[in-house]
């Protein structure tokens, strides 16, 4: 189901644990799967459990409760605005507005095209570099003026 | 060199996080001496304890101390686990450790794991910081391929194991049990204390947890001597600390500097308050600390003591700054909503409770408040704190506490006016997209 190479990579995870606690892993391997798959269907838990010899209801219940894991398909580029108290006093909801209103969606919402998922985020640990966001989980945006917003949504309709 | 700190002195941004930087900054020269001269275990932490270095995650618990707890003579493993787990609003000061200098962190770990016996270590790191765990993976790399770190360090009979695990978007794994369960491939759900993990920790052997700031900051206790570095700051407030400033200023960032200076010299380090407004209130710890007004914050110090005494907490030295612009009330409402939504649902009344002040606060702002809401405020934190197994029950009701205490008039004008007393254009221009030049 998963591509040798996602495989080699949990490989390369699990081997961070003793022998006995693969199930470790689990949280690396869902990364992995959900990067592969663009989301985490149940059959991709399901085999991310049985790859971790561990109970599928087990590997879902880690997938449900982390918030960065999608369960649903989300667009090709998932955005998350940190809208939390010290984002928002300098300017973190002026620039999920701004977002909302350039892409014409809501929080929770994927545009017609399929290409962006909007969500709303919690803090990130980088409330320094207000208003942030990041971009499919990984890459973070610091100091998101509107113009910068131009630009990355420029460049990601590209990709 | 208190004001230019500690930790992050003399580094460049991201240009000079690699092991040769570090070594050039006088890095691992602590570890070399203790395998060198084979210092025993009760030495360092000896050192620790005269330094009065108190754990920098948010309680403030001397670290010294809890690694005395740790059976040193425990028969099989014993783990290490890093809390980088950074997700308490306000907090960004892990995050800078970790990207500019990763090695502080390793060698503060490593000198752990051979003080308390510990063969196996883990850094959990916050999920939405990834590029930042991928740099320390890199880290990690070097310091092994140097010999620094894994099996038989620095060709002594010394070895340790370090490895960083990730979270992916859960701000209850900050929480120590919670991490464990986190690395176990669990459901972050806190545990019931006791027993604690220096007797039940990871897969159930004894552990020891800090903060990231904790570790990176023990090769310099090692360097200069426990009582130099409690000398950088103020009795039984030992050393440097870094204070991540956000809100209304002109230069949010961190500022490592001496505990015990002056709230006046830290906010003037980030540039002052923005516009040349008026300071109207400080979260000095993070966002589970009690809200102060400005008056009070302005007479404190930067320490542990004088703000507990100020009647709130330094917790993770996360420094929130609010202008007249602000409005209490839908402040402490986008609080209170994070606390709901991050709650991990375990206990009633913090899964229940948080729902209830999220709500109420809500209703409050959207002018739906009722006269009697500050007391059934006060009434569901009176119920949560001190009922629930992890301490987010108290961190959601101690906002609530202190903002009705402090600002109390301005939640009864919401009530009775069905508005706020700060007009809305003023509170959107005070919150506009702010950049520092
Ligand atoms: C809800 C909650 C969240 C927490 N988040 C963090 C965190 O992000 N980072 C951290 O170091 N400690 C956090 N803590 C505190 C840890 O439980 C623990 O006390 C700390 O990691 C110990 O390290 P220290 O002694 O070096 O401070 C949190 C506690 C609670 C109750
Ligand atoms: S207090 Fe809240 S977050 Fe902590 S264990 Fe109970 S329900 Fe979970
Ligand atoms: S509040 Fe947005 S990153 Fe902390």
């Amino acid at each position: 189901m998963l591509s040798q190479e996602s495989l080699q990579q949990i490989d390369r995870e699990i081997a961070k644990y003793p022998p006995d606690q693969k199930q470790s892993a689990v949280m690396s391997a869902l990364r992995i799967a959900q990067i592969e798959m663009g989301w985490l269907a149940k059959e991709t838990i399901e085999f991310v459990a049985g790859y971790l010899d561990m109970p599928a209801i087990a590997a879902y219940e880690v997938a449900s409760f982390y918030n960065m894991y999608d369960l649903q398909p989300v667009g090709r580029h998932k955005i998350t605005v940190c809208t939390n108290l010290p984002c928002a006093l300098s300017g973190g909801v002026h620039a999920a507005d701004y977002v909302k209103q350039k892409l014409g969606i809501d929080f929770n919402e994927t545009t017609p095209d399929g290409k962006f998922t909007l969500k709303e985020g919690e803090c990130m640990g980088a409330c320094g570099d207000a208003p942030v966001l990041l971009v499919n989980n990984h890459h973070m945006c610091s100091w998101m003026t509107t113009e910068k917003i131009d630009q990355l949504l420029a460049d990601l309709e590209n990709k | 060199m208190s004001a230019r700190g500690l930790i992050l002195a003399g580094v460049d941004g991201d240009r000079t996080w690699r092991l040769q930087d570090y070594i050039g900054r006088g890095g691992y020269s602590a570890l070399k001496k203790i395998i060198a001269e084979k210092i025993p275990a009760e030495t360092i932490i000896a050192e620790l304890k005269a330094s009065s270095l108190r754990g920098r995650g948010g309680a403030g618990f001397p670290t010294g101390l809890k690694w005395s707890f740790m059976p040193r003579s425990f028969p099989g493993a014993k783990y290490l686990a890093c809390n980088s787990d950074e997700g308490e609003p306000g907090t960004f000061k892990d995050r800078d450790i970790l990207r500019y200098n990763p090695h502080s962190v390793i060698e503060g770990m490593t000198i752990a794991a051979y003080a308390m016996g510990c063969e196996r270590g883990y850094n959990y790191i916050h999920g939405e910081i990834f590029e930042i765990y991928e740099r320390f993976e890199e880290a990690l790399a070097e310091a092994r391929e140097a010999g620094l770190l894994g099996q038989k360090i620095l060709g002594s009979d010394f070895s340790f194991e370090l490895f960083a695990h990730h979270g992916y978007g859960a701000y209850i794994c900050g929480e120590e049990t919670a991490l464990l369960e986190s690395i176990e491939g669990k459901k972050g759900q806190p545990r019931f204390k006791p027993p604690f993990p220096a007797s039940y920790g990871l897969y159930g052997k004894p552990t020891t947890i800090n903060n990231t700031e904790t570790f990176a900051s023990v090769p310099f206790i090692v360097n200069m001597g426990g009582e130099n570095f409690l000398n950088l700051g103020k009795p039984n407030n030992g050393g440097t600390k870094l204070f991540s400033i956000s809100g209304h200023v002109n230069r949010p960032g961190n500022y490592e500097i001496g505990m015990g200076t002056p709230f006046a010299e830290l906010l003037e380090m980030a540039g002052g308050m923005r516009g040349g407004r008026k300071l109207k209130a400080v979260i000095p710890g993070g966002s589970s600390s009690p809200v102060l007004p400005a008056t009070v914050m302005m007479d404190c110090t930067m320490d542990y003591d004088s703000i507990a005494k100020a009647g709130s907490m330094l917790g993770s030295g996360a420094v929130i700054v609010m202008d007249e612009t602000t409005c209490m009330v839908k402040a402490l409402e986008r609080l209170s909503y994070f606390y709901f939504e991050e709650s991990c649902g375990q206990c009633t009344p913090c899964r229940e409770g948080t729902g209830w002040l999220y709500r109420v606060v809500h209703r409050i702002e959207n002018g739906l408040g009722r006269r009697d809401d500050l007391d059934l405020l006060n009434s569901v934190t009176g119920n949560i704190m001190g009922r629930t197994i992890c301490a987010l029950g108290d961190a959601a009701s101690m906002p609530v506490q202190s903002f009705i205490k402090h600002f109390g008039s301005e939640f009864e004008y919401h009530i009775e006016n069905k508005k706020c007393l700060v007009p809305p254009e003023v509170q959107h221009q005070g919150s506009q997209i702010y950049v520092s030049p």
